[in-house]
């Protein structure tokens, strides 16, 4: 592991390994938080800046971390590193704070942090793993800004606050698409963003059938 | 009094289900929902764990936390997590059947946002114990029901043609939202 260099532990979460898409972590936040395009970025930092810290302070103490602990230990971490964010969004962009509510807080619990910090903090060195850190906030972020970018542009029309298609009720000519607003679109948008990225990425294909094994003989050959 | 805990907890089961209206607690919705039982059985590990969850925190916030609210989310962590310990030792002890179905899942409980975001919300409701406890199970009630639906339905999609590159993750979230599509018929419930 130790060998990888360092352009492809942070590029390579973005599209071939993605935390969102291909291992299915981190998908509660990515749903809730994406009505509009600002909330979207706003977390897409905070849990960037999470995954970062956190893989590198685990893996500065990952030698003197007994196994048996090692959950609670990094919990511990993760947790303290959220409620530092939690407290500067909240001095510094308190409306977007209270918009994103239980959210930051969840962070501590979004599989992303935890994943990284099992699979790859606990076994490398601090610098690589803050590297890998950003990486897959980045990945997690592209999966985020696609939502986002599709439900606040259809949905309301707007990006970031700003007017693109003049709505019908202002005299304009786009009707928004309420669907794209509520909770269940987040779903739909999430599927089309992996069927997409599987298109393109075909070895991406076989890889997430385990639960569906003894069908995927029939299919792959 | 009554009428409140119930419309508590028929909003938490139904109205906001956690998994399908708060998108909270989806890793072990789409992760262990290929068998309907394990399901079934992470649903009440999970409920039992809500429940323990909703009266420490209660306890917590009303005598402890008081005095240091920024210490809330790390000690609610760790009351979680001890629980979580505590259910992963019981269940082996119990039915190792079901610890090895649950694999995984069973101390990623801990990681499981429905049940810190319970704890989060029945704290910023200013819920008292009772209306905590019945705001834990309802929402228990609700993830057990979000999972044994969505593995009952990929029980029956397992044999179903479909396009190779829809085919797991991409086909259970687009079951998971229409599913969501279903639960907003709730959202009616209580207005009237």
């Amino acid at each position: 592991m130790s060998d990888q260099n360092a352009k492809s532990i942070l590029l390579n979460p973005i599209f071939t390994d993605n935390p969102v898409a291909l291992q299915i972590l981190g998908i509660c936040s990515a749903l809730a938080v994406t009505t509009s395009l600002d909330t979207t970025l706003v977390m897409c930092v905070a849990l960037t800046v999470v995954t970062a810290c956190s893989s590198f302070c685990i893996a500065l103490v990952r030698k003197h971390i007994p196994s048996s602990i090692r959950i609670i230990v990094q919990m511990t971490i993760i947790a303290s590193l959220v409620i530092v964010v939690d407290q500067v969004l909240q001095a510094y962009a308190y409306a977007t704070a209270k918009q994103l509510s239980v959210f930051v807080g969840l962070i501590i619990t979004n599989c992303i942090v935890m994943g990284r910090a099992e699979a790859f903090a606990m076994n490398n060195p601090p610098g690589m793993s803050f590297l890998d850190g950003i990486g897959n906030g980045l990945g997690y972020s592209v999966v985020l800004i696609f939502v986002g970018v599709v439900r606040e542009l259809l949905g309301s029309g707007s990006l970031l606050g700003f007017e693109v298609f003049k709505l019908i009720e202002n005299g304009g000519w786009y009707q928004g698409n309420g669907l794209l607003l509520l909770p269940p679109s987040a779903f739909f948008i999430i599927a089309m963003f992996i069927w997409l990225l599987r298109n393109w990425k075909k070895d991406q294909v076989e890889k997430p059938d385990f639960t569906l094994a003894p069908q995927s003989e029939a299919h792959t050959h | 009094m009554i009428q409140d805990l119930i419309t508590i907890f028929v909003g938490a089961a139904l109205i906001n289900n956690f998994v399908l209206s708060y998108f909270l607690g989806l890793c072990p919705f789409l992760g262990v929902t290929n068998k309907l039982q394990t399901a079934f059985r992470l649903g009440l590990a999970t409920t039992f764990v809500m429940f323990v969850t909703a009266v420490c925190t209660w306890l917590l916030n009303t005598y402890v936390l008081i005095h240091a609210p920024y210490l809330r989310l790390i000690s609610f962590i760790v009351v979680i997590a001890s629980t979580v310990q505590f259910i992963e030792l019981f269940i082996k002890k119990v039915s190792p059947v079901l610890f090895q179905a649950l694999g995984i899942f069973l101390p990623l409980i801990t990681t499981n946002c429905a049940i810190l975001g319970l704890a989060i919300f029945a704290t910023n409701r200013d819920y008292g114990l009772v209306e905590s406890i019945v705001f834990a199970l309802g929402a228990g009630a609700g993830f057990t029901l979000a999972l044994s639906l969505l593995s009952a339905i990929r029980e029956e999609t397992e044999l179903a043609d479909v396009p190779a590159m829809a085919r797991g993750t991409a086909l259970n979230l687009i079951i998971a939202g229409i599913l969501s599509l279903a639960f907003m018929g709730f959202a009616g419930l209580f207005s009237g």
